[in-house]
């Protein structure tokens, strides 16, 4: 089986604390697939790792079996939503209209055919009438679906999206769902930050579980099983969280990096 | 025309224009001190380049305050990312440590005669009218630099202060962005302090792209705003301390641009104070008629038949001020909405059909309270008594689905659905 994502015994810390342990495990292609855990068990900065937002301590990921700066048109990434300012001076259409920008049209005018994508990508999420509307007079469902209109107008192979069903209503949800069905069947690979439960049974086809470490990866069938959900969301880790209070107060170096120059060479 | 008048108003009009442009976004990143710290930080390198060049030297000073603001920022970045040290506390350790630095040299070429003309007050206040020829030349190359420069990177700084983690995702070459925009932002505070001084250069820097921001909701017409903001500041400032004597210019333009600011936060539409105030007063008239319209269609419910109200009845059965009461009839008189039957008022079928709506939304909102949020039937009335002016017909929808066409309110009450 072909791999979308590949994670290599990841270490990453924030404010030199570290958030993920010697993380290891690789992700399918075509399915959707939910990285879930508690609060703070380090999803987010996984999917900041991945996309090359946070550096890590050690350890290194891949995407398609190459390094992000390789395949970055094939990657499309959905920041969480109360991450930016929805004050911003824009509308509907310019946020959407970034997902075109490239490094290689920075200093380039936006183009028609950029112009066409990001009206498509609207269309797909039901937002059409809402192209010129100020993002401040939107609700946090609509906010949400701009910002995936926006990863769908990168015309991406893989989506990374974190926490895109936090705050919305029915509706937005519904439509995130279909939405998510209709790129599983045109071979996308979708990668969602997921904190509930209850429901990522429902949402997603393979499970990745993380608590600050791997506890496991696979098909959900095999990682839905109570002990396995117990050891994610049962509590704090007590050794592990001691021991990153000792790193981050004591100035300890986590590890070095050599540990990615050292990866053998795929070419 | 005065030729020193027309140099000083030229020169002061492109350099607040072009400024204040680079300025709108150190605003909207919300970085506002930014630019008074920098402006702090210049000294030294302008007092090295005094020490160099002389006084006449415009090219040098901007060339030595350049380098100097250029060090202070990334100082500024290096103490945030290597320390624990928070943002503010960065910026005000490195604008103190450079402005006494810089006071320190002063002090000493003071002493040493050559800088007696120079002066830290140019430095401090600006001194828009010891521009040069030459400085016009200078200035009208560096506001094109300005312009040039944030057109060119016009998609690299939306996105910079709208998203930067999507920024670098998709791969945007953010050392490139960074330092064209600390470039930018340095050389715009540089050739500010000309006229305006250090003191007032967070002013030339901010209040334009505040005030144009309360009038525009999209970015482009917001830069040609704030660049026109601070032009016509310019000007006028420059007029106001020609006419007066002994009046220097910077201050001047300040005050005018802090003027438009705070005209702008008042008379504003959509954001300024007076429309948000005159919207609360619409929605309070609003609210007076529709419950006058409830405790009409009320008392038709409860009798069974149409009836007419005096002022009098009306005010015993529900506190309105007398003024306020009086002008909701009349202007429901004129939206046709009750029929006045020489000082007794009762509804008409548009009227009665408005007030079965109101009374249909406030039970429709007790029943959601109670069945939905758990609430106790005796606390949720006061509520309802809001909710029912601000529903609105689609939300009326959702509510109705939800309920599933509810046919009584937790008090037993009917719901008044329109009978067609």
């Amino acid at each position: 089986m072909e791999k979308s994502i590949e994670v290599h015994n990841l270490t990453v810390s924030y404010h030199s604390k570290p958030v993920l342990w010697d993380v290891d495990f690789s992700l399918p292609m075509g399915k959707i697939i939910g990285i879930v855990g508690p609060n703070g068990s380090g999803k987010t900065t996984m999917l900041k790792t991945i996309m090359g937002l946070m550096k890590p301590d050690s350890g290194y990921t891949e995407i398609f079996g190459q390094p992000l700066d390789k395949v970055r048109s094939r990657v499309s990434y959905v920041p969480q939503r109360e991450s930016v300012d929805w004050d911003f001076p824009a509308d509907v259409m310019d946020v959407v209209l970034m997902g075109r920008y490239r490094k290689n049209n920075l200093f380039r005018r936006i183009s028609k055919d950029d112009k066409r994508i990001a009206t498509e990508a609207l269309e797909k999420v039901n937002l059409l009438e809402f192209a010129h509307r100020q993002i401040s007079q939107l609700s946090g469902g609509q906010q949400q679906r701009v910002f995936i209109a926006r990863s769908l107008a990168q015309q991406a192979d893989i989506y990374l999206m974190d926490e895109p069903f936090v705050g919305v209503d029915a509706a937005t949800e519904d439509a995130i769902l279909q939405l998510l069905q209709e790129m599983k069947n045109q071979g996308k690979t979708v990668v969602i930050v997921h904190h509930d439960l209850q429901t990522a049974n429902e949402y997603f086809d393979h499970i990745v579980l993380l608590n600050t470490r791997l506890v496991a990866a696979g098909p959900k069938n095999e990682v839905f099983t109570k002990d396995l959900l117990q050891e994610a969301y049962g509590g704090r880790l007590t050794v592990l969280s001691k021991l990153g209070d000792l790193i981050s107060t004591e100035e300890f170096p986590l590890r070095e990096p050599e540990f990615k120059e050292n990866k053998p060479d795929k070419e | 025309m005065d030729p020193v008048f027309l140099k000083v108003l030229v020169g002061t009009t492109l350099l607040a224009a072009s400024s204040s442009v680079v300025g709108a976004f150190s605003y909207l990143k919300g970085q506002s001190l930014i630019g008074d710290a920098i402006a702090h930080a210049l000294l030294p390198g302008v007092v090295l380049a005094f020490i160099l060049g002389g006084i006449r030297n415009s090219s040098l000073l901007i060339f030595g305050a350049l380098i100097s603001g250029l060090l202070a920022h990334y100082g500024i970045g290096y103490i945030e990312n290597k320390t624990k040290l928070k943002n503010d506390t960065a910026v005000s350790l490195v604008l103190s440590t450079f402005f006494g630095f810089g006071i320190m040299l002063m002090s000493y070429i003071q002493r040493t005669g050559i800088g007696q003309q120079a002066g830290l007050e140019r430095f401090l206040l600006g001194k828009a009218a010891a521009i040069t020829m030459q400085d016009i030349y200078i200035f009208t190359v560096l506001a094109l630099l300005l312009i040039i420069g944030v057109g060119l990177f016009y998609k690299g700084f939306q996105l910079m202060t709208f998203n930067e983690d999507f920024a670098q995702a998709i791969g945007l070459p953010m050392p490139l962005i960074r330092c064209a925009f600390t470039v930018l932002t340095v050389l715009a505070i540089t050739i500010g302090i000309q006229t305006v001084g250090v003191v007032l250069m967070a002013a030339l820097l901010i209040t334009p792209s505040a005030t144009a921001r309360v009038w525009t909701n999209s970015l482009p017409s917001m830069l040609v705003l704030t660049a026109s903001f601070a032009g016509v500041a310019a000007v006028l400032g420059t007029y106001i301390s020609s006419a007066l004597s002994k009046m220097p210019t910077g201050p001047w333009v300040v005050l005018v641009m802090a003027f438009f600011g705070f005209s702008s936060l008042l008379f504003a539409p959509k954001r300024g104070w007076f429309s948000k105030q005159k919207q609360a007063n619409a929605n309070q008239r609003k609210t007076i008629r529709e419950n006058v319209l409830k405790l009409l269609f009320q008392q038709e419910e409860h009798r069974g038949l149409p009836i007419v109200l005096s002022v009098d009845e009306i005010q015993r059965k529900r506190v309105i001020r007398l003024d306020r009461l009086t002008s909701a009839l009349k202007e429901l008189k004129k939206r046709l909405l009750i029929i006045d039957y020489g000082g007794c008022y009762g509804l008409t079928e548009l009227g009665r059909s408005e007030g079965r709506r109101v009374v249909r939304l406030h039970r429709l909102w007790e029943l959601y309270l109670t069945e939905r949020l758990g609430m106790a039937a005796d606390h949720i009335h006061p509520q309802a008594e809001t909710m029912e002016h601000v529903i609105t017909p689609e939300i009326e929808e959702l509510l109705v689905k939800e309920l599933g066409n509810p046919e009584v309110d937790p008090h037993k009450s009917p719901i008044p659905y329109e009978e067609d």
